[in-house]
This record gives C-alpha cells, sequence and structure tokens, in this order.
C-alpha cells in the first residue's frame, strides 16, 4: 500500500504539470491519474481580458485547501491529493491551478477531482479582478458554480 | 482588540485592508461588529450593507450571529472566485 500524501501549495510562481504528474503518478499500486489545470481566458461575460490578478487571505486559504482535500478523501479512497494554486498577476494563457489525484480506479479519481474543483471555486478564498479594454474589474461569484458545489452536498 | 481584516471589492471600496477595533458591547458578535463599523460613514455602510458580504471568524467562515472576542480575528469579504 503506499502512503497518503496531500500536497497543498499557494504560491505566486507557475507550476510544472509534468513535474507534478510525475510525483504523484510514481505509484504502481494506483491505477488511475486525473488532472485539471485552470488557465487564464481571453473572455469572460463577453469582454476581453487582457490579464488577471488573484487576490486570497494568507492562512484561511490554506486550511481551506487541506480541509477540502480531507473532505474528498473521505468520499473516495485516494492515494495522492495535490491542489496548487497560484496569487498575484497571470497573464492570458497562463496556468491559475492544477488539481492531481490518484486513485487505484478511475471513477474514484475522476469524481475527487471535480468535487475538488467545484469545491475550491466556492470555499476557499481567492478573488480574481480582471483587467481589460473596460478597465479593471472584480469577477462576481457565479450561480453556477454554486449550484455544482450544491450537487456534491447531496449525494 | 479585535483584528479586522477586508478583502477583494470590499478591501478597495474602504480603502482600508486592515483595522483594529476595540472590543465592546457592541462587538460581541459578528452582525455587532458589522453595524459598528457601517455606522462610521455612508460609504462604510453602503458597503458593509451588501447582502452577498461574507464573515469570516478566526479563519472560518461564519454565521452573522457568531460571537466575537477580545483578540479574535474578523474577515469581511465578498463570495469568493477561485479556480
Amino acid at each position: 500500500m503506499s502512503q497518503a500524501i496531500d500536497r497543498v501549495l499557494v504560491q505566486t510562481q507557475d507550476f510544472s504539470v509534468p513535474d507534478e504528474y510525475a510525483r504523484i503518478a510514481a505509484d504502481d499500486s494506483d491505477g488511475a491519474v486525473v488532472t485539471f489545470v485552470g488557465k487564464v481566458r481571453d473572455f469572460n461575460d463577453g469582454s476581453a481580458v487582457t490579464d488577471l490578478t488573484l487576490e486570497h487571505y494568507p492562512g484561511m486559504t490554506e486550511a481551506v485547501l487541506n480541509q477540502i482535500a480531507a473532505e474528498a478523501r473521505e468520499r473516495w479512497p485516494l492515494t495522492h491529493v495535490t491542489i496548487i494554486h497560484r496569487v498575484g498577476t497571470m497573464a492570458l494563457g497562463e496556468q491559475i491551478v492544477f488539481i492531481g489525484v490518484t486513485s487505484a480506479h478511475r471513477k474514484a479519481a475522476f469524481a475527487a477531482c471535480e468535487f475538488l474543483i467545484d469545491f475550491l471555486k466556492t470555499k476557499a478564498p481567492f478573488w480574481k479582478l480582471e483587467a481589460g479594454d473596460q478597465g479593471k474589474n472584480w469577477v462576481e461569484a457565479k450561480d453556477a458554480d454554486d449550484q455544482a458545489a450544491k450537487m456534491w452536498e447531496k449525494q | 482588540m479585535i483584528n479586522v481584516l477586508f478583502f477583494a471589492q470590499v478591501r478597495e471600496l474602504l480603502g482600508e485592508s486592515t483595522i483594529e477595533v476595540e472590543a465592546s458591547e457592541q462587538t460581541t458578535t459578528a452582525e455587532g461588529l458589522r453595524a459598528l463599523l457601517a455606522a462610521k460613514d455612508d460609504k462604510w455602510g453602503k458597503v458593509l450593507a451588501s447582502d452577498k458580504l461574507l464573515v469570516a471568524v478566526n479563519q472560518t467562515i461564519s454565521s452573522w450571529d457568531t460571537q466575537v472576542e477580545d483578540g479574535d480575528e474578523v474577515a469581511f469579504f465578498p463570495p469568493v472566485t477561485g479556480g
């Protein structure tokens, strides 16, 4: 049996998907590795975006991410759980967030990855400030994200 | 003292990221603290009256009737938008 390891990082610097993949995929008892990467895209609600700044609540952010990782472990048999979230200013196309989970089987790994990103989006204290042609604009929370997180509460 | 923090557009609109508030009878709950700060002036009243405003007491998202004591850290912020 492999040892359960959570890796939770909040950082300004970029992360390497190959490095993070290699870190969690080395274990031969896991048949499934699921990763998700969130990127800065060039539009939001129809307006052009030139860059994005992520603000967070230091201390609380790490605590919430660790709590979300622990909740995922209670629901599914997972080996590795990695959550990396960047803060600061990011250009178009840059990576914002990495989620990586491993499990013996794919269903648990897929479900846990989706749960982690849905919960992170609604529970972790991060805020997005978009810069575009119209100036700077705080991104509004979306009802759809709340609904996605609530779906997991019913299960 | 109660250490009060503000984040994102709440911080930007108030022009403050942190202030200290002396604990008093009025600050025994998160709602009491909000009401005290909202009474400062029109700007504070307007920003802190938002029905979307969230409060965290000692780094845990809390309800408005949560108890607040001397030495606590209380943060006010809008709904989160990470990921």
